[in-house]
């Protein structure tokens, strides 16, 4: 997609939120959800630029938006620096984490990460004193840049906030793709032992590359628990990661804005889906997720583009009927 | 911690690593052969040990002899675990070998999901329990401590019979060899005659039978809520990895040490319990991050 074309069609998403939102108070909640959502999505999208998904990263969320809570209740702090600080917390985690996860491909990243989470779900849940256990903890709403406001207007507050940040989160991913970093980070999934034969360290590039991912969860996560009030344990839940890798292939994983794309179809389906589907909604989302990759391995994006634009010679399939010849 | 409680979480330890094995067991022998981490193992797994603890729920309610308890947990294994394999297999497995493995593994991913909650639409969200064969086989007083005989002796012979059976089975028969040169080389193994499809679907199916079969012999002593099987996953694939994927042998060696660890751990610091697998195959990994047991592959350029 030309830029010009997408910065409009960003600006047009933007204003549609806004518009929709602010003339429909009850929506703000669950599009701050999705916004939310589409935050962290974007995080796992770094990660499936290099090859690799992970099963556990949901319990960057659940970290970020525990420290909201700790501080909140503790300082009560502005929101503006809880979301900073919460944030922070998830970066130092996935930087410490990070340095172990570098070491690890395919299977074994993916299933440390949904260790990990394990770890940290069973960790909150039993010590309840000081988590509040799997009833979670609750906290008041801050002060907003200064500001009390009553709920109505803390959420449009929130509202704008996220935006920002969606737009922020959005350029800054497809900034660190197009850089030196980004198209490392590419080669990892192509040919690991190449970027190492150019004297690149495969190991730095994505431990980048994580921390990068861990943040974006980390923020979605912030958000989220600032929009509930209430943090549980079951944000980091393995149902939940595998939620986020979901949005990710639902919503196209080659572009952030297939990340955005992806939750709000996610939160609103949920919203108006979920009471239809009570205790089959693992079950609708494992159905879908299948029929998504036999079918448009590049998501609801990877359809809009291809709208747009004059489809390109099939490689692909010229490869797969060589590769049906070798076999055959 | 005195001699008795050493002797009852050796024992405890035991008849946990024997479950642990023939569940991991399964997840590593549909992974030589398809080089996909089966993450629908775990529901193989849970869906197992539900359908036992219905077939034994049922003997007793139709007044079948009693004997036919520990038959009925060989057989629930061997129908769900066959049946829902190949299912699997030829619905999904199949088609995603030449896919990104990404795509493979969300495709498992989403498999298990389904599997999931379907079981919790089947067989509800209460605890399922049923203990009549442990009380058949009765108990057993080892060194001051009474323990149960299934539990002891049943448990570990199985593992025990499985481990040597499939030992038997890929090195001396004809269809195990080809099961061995699939694993080995998909391409030379089609190239010399092999019947790769009917290979990898025979083998997929043996490795669901026996992630079904773990669940069915934890069924008598353990109670099957949903979840378990995510956690049985993550603990097998635990096993696994410390071991090295596709390693028979050292599969049985990571699981006695994660199942002792985590039995000593009940009693010395149950507050660690739950971390101890973790812990353990964090520290091997750090080490040796393709696991103990695995062979150097080589590299490719």
């Amino acid at each position: 997609m030309r830029t010009a074309t997408l910065v409009s069609l960003v600006a047009v998403l933007v204003l549609a939120v806004l518009g929709v939102s602010l003339s429909m108070p009850w929506l703000k909640t669950p599009v701050l959800m999705a916004i939310s959502h589409g935050l962290a999505v974007t995080g796992i999208i770094v990660l499936i630029r290099a090859g690799q998904v992970s099963f556990g990263h949901a319990m960057y969320a659940c970290v970020s938006g525990y420290a909201v809570a700790f501080l909140g209740r503790a300082f009560h702090l502005d929101t503006l620096w809880l979301v900073v600080l919460g944030t922070m917390v998830s970066i130092a985690a996935a930087a410490l984490i990070g340095v172990f996860m570098v070491r690890y491909r395919g299977i074994f990243f993916g299933m440390l990460n949904l260790a990990f989470s394990m770890v940290l779900f069973s960790v909150l849940g039993k010590f309840g004193g000081l988590t509040g256990g799997t009833d979670g903890l609750r906290f008041d709403r801050p002060a907003f840049a200064g500001f009390v406001m009553e709920r109505e207007d803390f959420e449009t507050a929130l509202l704008g906030l996220g935006l920002v940040l969606a737009v922020g989160g959005g350029v800054l991913v497809m900034r660190y793709f197009g850089g030196v970093n980004g198209q490392c980070l590419a080669a990892l999934k192509t040919n690991e032992t190449r970027l190492e034969y150019l004297g690149i360290s495969a190991k730095r590039v994505f431990w980048g590359g994580y921390v990068l991912s861990a943040t974006l969860c980390g923020l979605g996560g912030t958000l989220f628990a600032l929009t509930q009030g209430l943090v549980t344990p079951d944000m980091g839940y393995w149902v939940r990661s595998g939620e986020l890798v979901f949005i990710a292939i639902l919503g196209g994983s080659g572009h952030a804005l297939g990340a955005f794309i992806g939750a709000f179809v996610f939160e609103f389906v949920k919203l108006y889906a979920a009471s239809l589907l009570t205790g089959a909604w693992q079950l609708a989302l494992g159905i879908v997720l299948i029929v998504m990759v036999f079918v448009a391995p590049k998501g609801l994006y990877g359809l809009l583009v291809r709208r747009c634009k004059p489809p390109e010679p099939k490689a692909r399939a010229v490869r797969k009927n060589v590769v049906k010849e070798v076999v055959a | 911690m005195d001699a008795s409680l050493i002797v009852l979480a050796l024992m405890d330890g035991a008849s946990y690593a024997a479950l642990l094995f023939v569940v991991a067991l399964g997840l590593t022998l549909i992974f030589g052969v398809m080089r996909i981490l089966n993450i629908a193992h775990g529901s193989l797994y849970a869906w197992g040990g539900y359908f036992a603890a219905t077939l034994g729920l049922a003997i007793t309610r139709f007044g079948l002899p009693s004997w036919l308890a520990l038959p009925a947990l060989f057989l629930a294994a061997i129908v769900i675990g066959s049946l829902l394999a190949s299912v699997l297999e030829f619905t999904l497995l199949r088609r995603i070998l030449d896919k990104d493995p990404i795509l493979q593994l969300l495709v498992t991913f989403a498999a298990f999901m389904v599997l999931e909650d379907l079981q919790r639409l089947i067989w509800g969200v209460q605890p399922v329990f049923v203990s009549e064969v442990v009380n058949q086989f009765g108990t057993l007083e080892v060194a001051g401590v009474t323990y149960t005989r299934y539990q002891l002796l049943v448990l570990p012979a199985v593992a025990i019979a499985a481990l040597i059976g499939l030992r038997w089975f890929l090195g001396r028969t004809a269809i195990g060899r080809q099961v061995t040169a699939v694993t080995h080389s998909r391409e030379v193994a089609i190239a010399m005659g092999v019947n790769a499809q009917r290979v990898t679907w025979l083998t997929i199916a043996l490795g669901g039978v026996l992630g079904a079969l773990g669940g069915a012999l934890a069924s008598p002593t353990t109670s099957f809520t949903p979840g378990i099987g995510a956690d049985m996953l993550v603990l097998s694939f635990a096993v696994v990895a410390t071991a090295g994927l596709g390693q028979i042998g050292g599969a049985a060696i990571a699981a006695l040490m994660i199942g002792m660890a985590r039995s000593f751990s009940v009693y010395l610091l149950p507050e660690i319990e739950v971390l101890v697998p973790y812990l353990i195959m964090v520290a091997v990994l750090l080490v040796r991050p393709e696991g103990l047991f695995s062979s150097v592959a080589a590299r490719r350029i």
